[in-house]
């Protein structure tokens, strides 16, 4: 029998709450984090209106020595810290403050990027000739495996720490590689999660490749509509989400609280095949994923009480509602309910998984579905598959059994979790 | 500029790089950046930019190799200033 693996510890960095008890209450009530964005207003961007977590100095400081905060320029990195320096106090886990590594601890954080803002800076200092006026402080921000590096010198991990990046995926894919590091028995407690910058640098290649909505620069809150007849495109977002693993032994051990248990999941790819191209799914490929994620479990598709999809609020959210359908071979009043975080936060792309996750497993912790909003005009084509009362607009409290979270991202990449209520 | 002035100037530069406080109260002429004040050898490049931008100066690569400790700081700065 495989080493069952639990969740013991939740840091989130969002655009609608940062820290767990005030992003709790936000996707409680459906409230908006997406904002009018003046920056992308003065920069031309046909989508101006952003998620971006709200993290001021003071709140900086606590992550961050002032030496450390001096030409600190990059946000993804300070989103993923307070995310995972989070997830770890929360579990209750000491700051190692000794001489000595934790050997059983590790992190694998993934990032869709590093520290473009800095990178930026580098960038003009070097074409101005001024190479030797970087200072010590470009490399260890803009490396792609960044934010593991800062976190495991925050925690003193010795174990494996890395960076894997897989696009809208690498959230998903990261709480896989951290169970998977657990169950081989490699490591007991792995700390998974992502980051995404925030900014025009990020944004701009989306802008441009017109995937983002422009038809709601006057109404931000209202802007992120995944699953609506009227969705025109994903809001960008931005920010960082973190989940503790532990082998159920370790968490017992500890006396830790326990949020949820993960039972596997599965990874694949669509190979850039079939009707699967860099920026659009093989749905054969989703398909395969999600049920190679229940075979794993050993879950059978009519257990699933609910779905955490990837739902962007692009013209794909139909298709992804039809792959679900096929997969689970459930619709109509049969179909799991299911729920789009990203109505809230908008898409925040390379840290859009763990937030997620991170919702997914308050939903199982304390029994209760959140709100999808702005989509009181359902798609027809998806109220055609799924009854509406699957979809909930206002709040539900309900005990739930069993969540399937799945991520889908450029390069044809998908990942789906299953999570269990421990029991 | 006499070595007084130039000692406090360096410890104002090093302060916030330092994790020793004892031993930047009690800096002198003898005092090691990394060894004593327990600055990290990352950061003697960044103390070296705000030594050049106080003293309006520019440190080349082989005085830069030798600006470990306060006294081939003020050697350099002080040779750099009589240069210009």
């Amino acid at each position: 029998m495989r080493k069952r693996v639990v969740i013991t510890g939740l840091g989130v960095a969002a655009p609608n709450g940062v820290g767990i008890p005030v992003f709790k209450d936000a996707i409680k009530k459906g409230i908006s984090g997406i904002r009018h964005d003046p920056q992308l207003e003065a920069l031309q961007f046909s989508c101006q209106i952003t998620g971006k977590p709200d993290v001021p100095e003071n709140l900086q400081l606590s992550y961050l020595e002032p030496l450390e905060l001096r030409n600190f320029n990059s946000n993804g990195i300070l989103y993923g810290l307070i995310a995972g320096m989070d997830a770890w106090k929360d579990a209750q886990l000491p700051i190692n403050n000794t001489g000595e590594p934790d050997w059983d601890s590790g992190t694998i954080f993934g990032a869709g990027s590093a520290g473009v803002d800095k990178l930026r800076e580098a960038i003009y200092k070097v074409d101005d000739l001024q190479v030797r006026r970087l200072g010590s402080t470009v490399v260890p921000q803009t490396m792609a495996s960044g934010i593991s590096a800062w976190l495991g010198g925050k925690l003193g991990l010795g174990n494996q720490v890395t960076t894997n990046s897989s696009a809208c995926i690498t959230g998903a894919e990261s709480l896989l590689m951290a169970y998977e590091r657990i169950v081989s028995g490699q490591a007991k407690r792995m700390l998974a999660g992502s980051t995404s910058d925030s900014g025009p640098y990020i944004w701009g290649g989306f802008d441009a490749l017109k995937v983002c909505t422009f038809k709601h620069n006057d109404h931000p809150a209202a802007g992120s509509r995944p699953m609506s007849a009227t969705a025109s495109g994903f809001v960008p977002g931005s920010g960082a989400g973190a989940l503790l693993l532990e082998s159920l032994e370790s968490a017992l051990d500890r006396n830790a609280k326990i949020y949820a248990e993960v039972l596997g999941g599965y990874v694949n790819s669509g190979g850039q095949r079939g009707d699967g191209t860099m920026t659009a799914p093989n749905s054969l490929a989703v398909q395969r994923c999600i049920t190679g994620a229940l075979q794993y479990a050993g879950v059978d598709a009519h257990e699933i009480d609910a779905i955490n999809g990837h739902l962007t609020a692009t013209g794909k959210d139909t298709l992804e509602i039809e792959n679900w359908s096929i997969a689970l071979n459930r619709k109509g009043k049969d179909f799991p309910y299911i729920n789009a975080l990203k109505s809230m936060i908008g898409h925040c792309l390379s840290a859009s998984g763990s937030i997620e996750l991170v919702a997914a497993v308050l939903q199982l912790h304390e029994g209760f579905l959140f709100p999808n909003i702005n989509c009181e005009d359902l798609h027809p084509e998806i109220s055609a598959i799924v009854d509406e009362e699957k979809i909930p607009q206002q709040l539900i409290h309900k005990e739930l059994n069993l969540i399937a979270k799945a991520s889908f991202g450029f390069g044809d990449v998908n990942a789906c979790i299953i999570l269990k209520k421990y029991k | 500029m006499d070595q007084e002035t130039l000692i406090a100037a360096i410890k104002e530069i090093v302060k916030p790089y330092t994790k020793n406080e004892e031993a930047l109260n009690n800096i002198s002429e003898n005092t090691d950046f990394v060894n004593d004040l327990q600055i990290n050898s990352a950061n003697l490049v960044d103390i070296i930019l705000d030594v050049e931008e106080k003293f309006n100066i520019v440190v080349d690569n082989d005085s830069m190799e030798r600006m470990l400790n306060v006294k081939a700081a003020i050697e350099i700065i002080q040779s750099k200033l009589a240069g210009q």
